[in-house]
């Protein structure tokens, strides 16, 4: 079975427990979360979960499936990097010593396209946004010049779509509504 | 003036208000000031008390599929609300709608491990189809309105309410407000014409059609619906489990139940099929046996009210996401009247077979020591009730050879733990039945493995009256493991024969009376006590542990890959 890593995106009410919820639909299948970021979206009262994950598409069907049947979940989607334009950003703690040293961190960073976030005497920051392999890249290249601290957030992402997904449904949703209460 | 009241009173209030007038439970520390309400209230809100939080649930369980109704229990806080679990996890399984209510410590201590403490939302969340935590007076009304509505709309499920303490006796107004609308959530999806007119089509195009009927029929109320469309369609039908009663035993288009104990019609046909519409079931593992195997000729037409069970474990080729009352009433009105003679008659000759192989031993036994086998006690006990009792069910041997040779005339007469197969199921569940359709018989077969496990529910029995008549079929082991081990393990009983209480004097014990059927002599006689008998009683049938289950299809096999007996397969010619 051919696995790949896929992005799934949960719509849902912003309440207590939803995280749990979602989670358990993997951890019953033993499925390990690779990235997660969760905020509030665009639709007022309504949170999106970011989720990527390696498995195969057959898997991740129902898994959707199973989190979209959860009563707090408006909507999920299942997407594949082609479907969707996304990001995750990174930040790398160096010595300000070593950056003054040589040129080479200096060098590397600009060419990596990140930027200075903090510059302290003990300390500089920087920060870079990309796809997984870049950040990574940019990693690999500072780890063997004094890299203190570093850490990743999870995956966001847009889908190529005209329009946000969720939208259909909470239409759908919203024409229901009308008509039961006619 | 204020209007308010105790959050212990708008939780009564809100039960009264959705229709409930009967719950099963067992109070506890933390829930004291719902039923120190309940008492004031207990005219039109009758409490059951359960002997154990276990059995409470199994009873609501019951309750809830005799009627269609929501069963409610309640209990308290750690102990009492972890008691639920299986329950819980039972009623997810088979679609059943409970509303769970626990109390929970004061809202302040929770976290800290107070007493009697569980992390009730987390733990049940993976076995509800909802729950919540209540933690304001103010907030008890839209719980409650919006758990009933989850509860059972939709695929019916359990939902839990966890309402702390402070909830309880704090105070707030009540308004009541039922809930028929949750933006997240549509339980009553619209089926579009042309997906309807497609399968029109297939089936209109089918030579060798089969439906397999669910319990999605009995739950959506869709018997009438199914018969129509079968007989319009001239198609045979296949039941599983809990779906056995969503048509007649003798109506000629059913052609018996699926599955690893069900009969050679279906289950040989399945995979001669070219067209199955398969209504409110979801291909669970114990109907289908070797996915890889299963109807190879079919095109599927899956019709579910869950979109998660299609292509779960088996591809369908249309899917129709909806009432399964609805959708039956429009394809019957779209499909074209047929014949299928032919391929109805083909079930007939695997029938023949079981009937000569399989029944004929099974009910005309004749075990020289009186001891009998359990087919045989249940086609009488059917018999005797005029096939008209509801059944309710343990799990094991009991539960397939009830289902086996029990008859069946009306809907919602099979209840029994068919997706998670809980031992201790059937003696509340069977109470609660009774309770919910006082004027049906109601009739439980059950292994004296099973009965032990939830015995204590006699006391119900005992406190409210209630007429079950409970067969008790013991052949002191636990017998569907002890078939497997002789079939699979070498015949190596490890831990299943099983040294017995006295039954007799232990229902006596409980006010119940009961008769020791001993030889095959006594049987008719028994039976007929018992059914002549006012009220409870209870019939200790010994039996020969020797007797197996067959037809068998073992576990892994093809659906049409069947045992006969121990040691031959079936081979249709």
């Amino acid at each position: 079975m051919d696995t790949q890593l896929f992005t799934i995106a949960v719509f849902t009410e912003n309440q207590v427990s939803l995280l749990h919820q979602i989670s358990m639909v993997f951890s019953r299948r033993c499925l390990n979360i690779e990235s997660l970021s969760v905020s509030a979206c665009s639709i007022p009262g309504v949170h999106k979960f970011t989720i990527t994950c390696k498995s195969t598409r057959e898997m991740m069907e129902h898994v959707v499936k199973q989190i979209e049947k959860r009563i707090d979940v408006l909507k999920a989607f299942l997407h594949t990097d082609d479907e969707i334009v996304f990001q995750e950003v990174a930040l790398y703690k160096v010595p300000t010593e070593s950056v003054l040293k040589s040129r080479e961190i200096e060098d590397i960073v600009r060419k990596s396209g990140a930027r200075v976030l903090e510059i302290q005497p003990e300390y500089t920051v920087f920060e870079k946004t990309g796809h997984t392999v870049e950040v990574k890249d940019l990693f690999d290249r500072l780890q063997p010049l004094g890299l203190r601290q570093f850490v990743r957030s999870g995956r966001i992402a847009v889908t190529k779509a005209p329009v946000e997904l969720v939208d259909e449904f909470l239409q759908t949703q919203e024409e229901r509504k009308h008509k039961l209460n006619k | 003036m204020s209007n308010k009241i105790s959050g212990s009173e708008i939780l009564i209030r809100s039960l009264i208000d959705q229709g409930i007038d009967k719950v099963f439970g067992y109070p506890g520390g933390s829930i004291i000031p719902v039923y120190d309400r309940l008492y004031d209230f207990s005219d039109k809100l009758h409490h059951y008390l359960a002997r154990h939080e276990q059995g409470a649930i199994h009873a609501a369980e019951g309750f809830a599929r005799a009627t269609g109704k929501t069963g409610v229990v309640i209990a308290t806080s750690g102990p009492g609300a972890m008691n639920l679990i299986t329950g819980l996890n039972d009623a997810l399984m088979d679609s059943t709608p409970i509303v769970a209510i626990t109390g929970q410590v004061q809202s302040t201590l929770l976290g800290k491990d107070a007493f009697q403490e569980s992390d009730v939302v987390s733990v049940t969340l993976p076995v509800t189809k909802w729950a919540i935590q209540v933690r304001r007076p103010e907030d008890i009304a839209s719980a409650v309105a919006r758990a009933f509505y989850i509860a059972n709309s939709g695929r019916p499920g359990p939902v839990v309410i966890d309402l702390a303490k402070d909830a309880q006796t704090g105070v707030a107004e009540y308004i009541f407000q039922p809930c028929n609308f949750i933006r997240s959530y549509n339980p009553d999806p619209e089926v579009a014409h042309e997906i309807i007119d497609e399968a029109a089509k297939i089936i209109n195009n089918a030579k060798r059609p089969l439906i397999l009927s669910g319990h999605g029929v009995t739950i959506s109320k869709a018997e009438d619906e199914l018969i129509s469309f079968a007989e319009k369609g001239d198609i045979p039908v296949g039941c599983t489990m809990l779906g056995l009663s969503s048509i007649p035993t003798d109506h000629p288009l059913n052609k018996g139940m699926l599955g690893m104990h069900g009969n050679l019609g279906p289950n040989i046909n399945t995979n001669k099929a070219d067209v199955i519409v398969a209504i409110g079931m979801r291909f669970d593992d114990r109907v289908t046996g070797d996915t890889k195997k299963y109807a190879p000729n079919a095109k599927i037409i899956h019709i579910d009210i869950d979109s998660s069970e299609f292509d779960k474990t088996i591809k369908s080729h249309l899917h129709i996401h909806g009432n399964a009352a609805g959708v039956l009433r429009r394809l019957t009105e779209v499909i074209d009247k047929n014949n299928h003679k032919d391929w109805n008659d083909s079930f007939s000759r695997h029938a023949k077979v079981e009937d000569e192989r399989v029944k004929a031993r099974e009910t005309n036994a004749s075990t020289p020591d009186g001891k009998m086998l359990m087919g045989e006690v249940v086609s009488k006990v059917s018999e005797a009730f005029s096939h008209d009792a509801i059944l309710v069910t343990d799990v094991g041997q009991n539960q397939m050879f009830s289902v086996r040779y029990f008859s069946y005339t009306r809907p919602r007469s099979v209840i029994s733990s068919g997706g998670l197969g809980t031992m201790g199921f059937g003696l509340p569940a069977a109470i609660g039945a009774k309770i919910g359709e006082p004027e049906r018989n109601v009739v439980l077969f059950i292994g004296d493995g099973g009965l032990q496990m939830t015995v204590e529910e006699l006391g119900m029995i005992m406190e409210y009256n209630v007429g079950v008549k409970i067969v008790l079929l013991n052949n002191n082991f636990l017998g569907n493991v002890r078939q497997w081990q002789h079939l699979f393990f070498n015949s190596r009983y490890s831990a299943t024969p099983m040294v017995n209480p006295d039954f007799k004097m232990l229902a006596n014990a409980y006010g119940i009376p009961a008769i020791d059927v001993a030889h095959r002599d006594q049987l008719d006689e028994a039976i007929e006590k018992m059914v002549s008998t006012e009220g409870a009683f209870l019939l200790n049938v010994n039996i020969d542990e020797t007797d197996m289950v067959f037809p068998m299809t073992p576990a892994g096999h093809a659906v049409d890959e069947i045992l006969l007996n121990a040691t031959e397969y079936y081979k249709p010619v």
